[in-house]
């Protein structure tokens, strides 16, 4: 079983959908790559919510601030311009459907697994870190001309049977800081 | 009749988007009611009476199954339909939600057309 290639498919068969359903928006093509655990820093959009059971890991969308408002108007047919208290919440709830479609087609692969509560942080020139060691796979998809970013890493739990799936938070430690 | 129908999800947008399509559905609606997780919802219930109830699963404070058990354990409240709306697809959530009582099951993301066949044969 090739994980990544998996969860690349996973995410990509979520994202088409949850686009196609809740946004009318056939969204544009995509590519697949992998990023180190560690990052550099970022600006815009970034939302994270944590997977937990036999694998534990994070997935996470990354966005423009224009394209976070173009998301809140298509979902909630209404006119954001602006990020504000509306638009993260239209990221976090994003964020809860592609990762939880990914989750369950997961599900029937590495076992059951428990969803956290989103988190969606906007900002110039922060630094995140997620405390574990795999890759990031992220599946980048086009839409008119911007590029929203669906990425995923993914571990086997070390302590698998002693994790409790359907624990609620961030279940890998996050880190989030201004970068020096 | 029309119904009175209380929409449990932490998420404002899900709870907007579900006042549109509730609209859309056709079904006679008088109000819709909102709760951002199970404990407001509760509480929403001690002075509105609902014919509906249509909750996300995971949210903080009381999420939806513990909403659901608690709405079953009430003689005032247990004939009330409650029908989940989640993105927890996995068979144990389903089923354990079937257990506590839910009448129906509509994962997100959801159309219109889902959410209407789902309550036609309820309300």
């Amino acid at each position: 079983m090739n994980v990544p290639n998996l969860i690349a498919s996973s995410i990509r068969h979520s994202a088409m959908e949850v686009f196609s359903t809740m946004l009318s928006v056939d969204l544009g093509s995509d590519e697949t790559t992998t990023e180190p655990a560690g990052s550099g820093p970022n600006d815009g959009v970034v939302s994270f919510i944590g997977l937990a059971g036999s694998w534990v890991g994070t997935g996470s969308i990354v966005c423009s601030p224009t394209l976070a408002c173009r998301i809140c108007s298509q979902m909630l047919q209404t006119e954001s311009t602006a990020v504000d208290e509306e638009v993260l919440d239209a990221v976090a709830e994003l964020t809860n459907m592609i990762i939880g479609g990914v989750k369950t087609d997961l599900e029937r692969h590495l076992g059951e697994l428990g969803l956290s509560i989103p988190t969606v942080i906007f900002g110039k020139n922060f630094l995140t870190k997620s405390a574990g060691t795999a890759e990031w796979v992220v599946e980048r998809f086009g839409w008119e001309g911007e590029i929203l970013q669906v990425k995923l890493c993914l571990a086997p739990n070390e302590k698998s049977g002693r994790h409790d799936p359907n624990a609620l938070g961030q279940t890998v430690p996050l880190d989030v800081k201004p970068y020096a | 009749m029309e119904s009175d129908i209380l929409v449990v999800d932490d998420s404002a947008a899900i709870r907007k988007i579900l006042q549109r399509v509730l609209r859309q559905t056709g079904i006679a609606i008088k109000d819709i009611h909102e709760a951002g997780d199970g404990k407001e919802a509760l509480e929403l219930l001690k002075s509105h009476k609902v014919h509906l109830v249509l909750s996300d699963i995971n949210m903080p404070n009381m999420d939806g199954l513990q909403l659901l058990a608690a709405l079953k354990a009430s003689a005032e409240w247990a004939p009330i339909p409650v029908v989940m709306i989640t993105t927890e697809g996995g068979e144990a959530k389903v089923s354990e939600a079937v257990n506590l009582g839910a009448v129906g099951y509509v994962r997100k993301p959801f159309t219109a057309d889902q959410i209407k066949e789902k309550l036609v044969g309820i309300l």
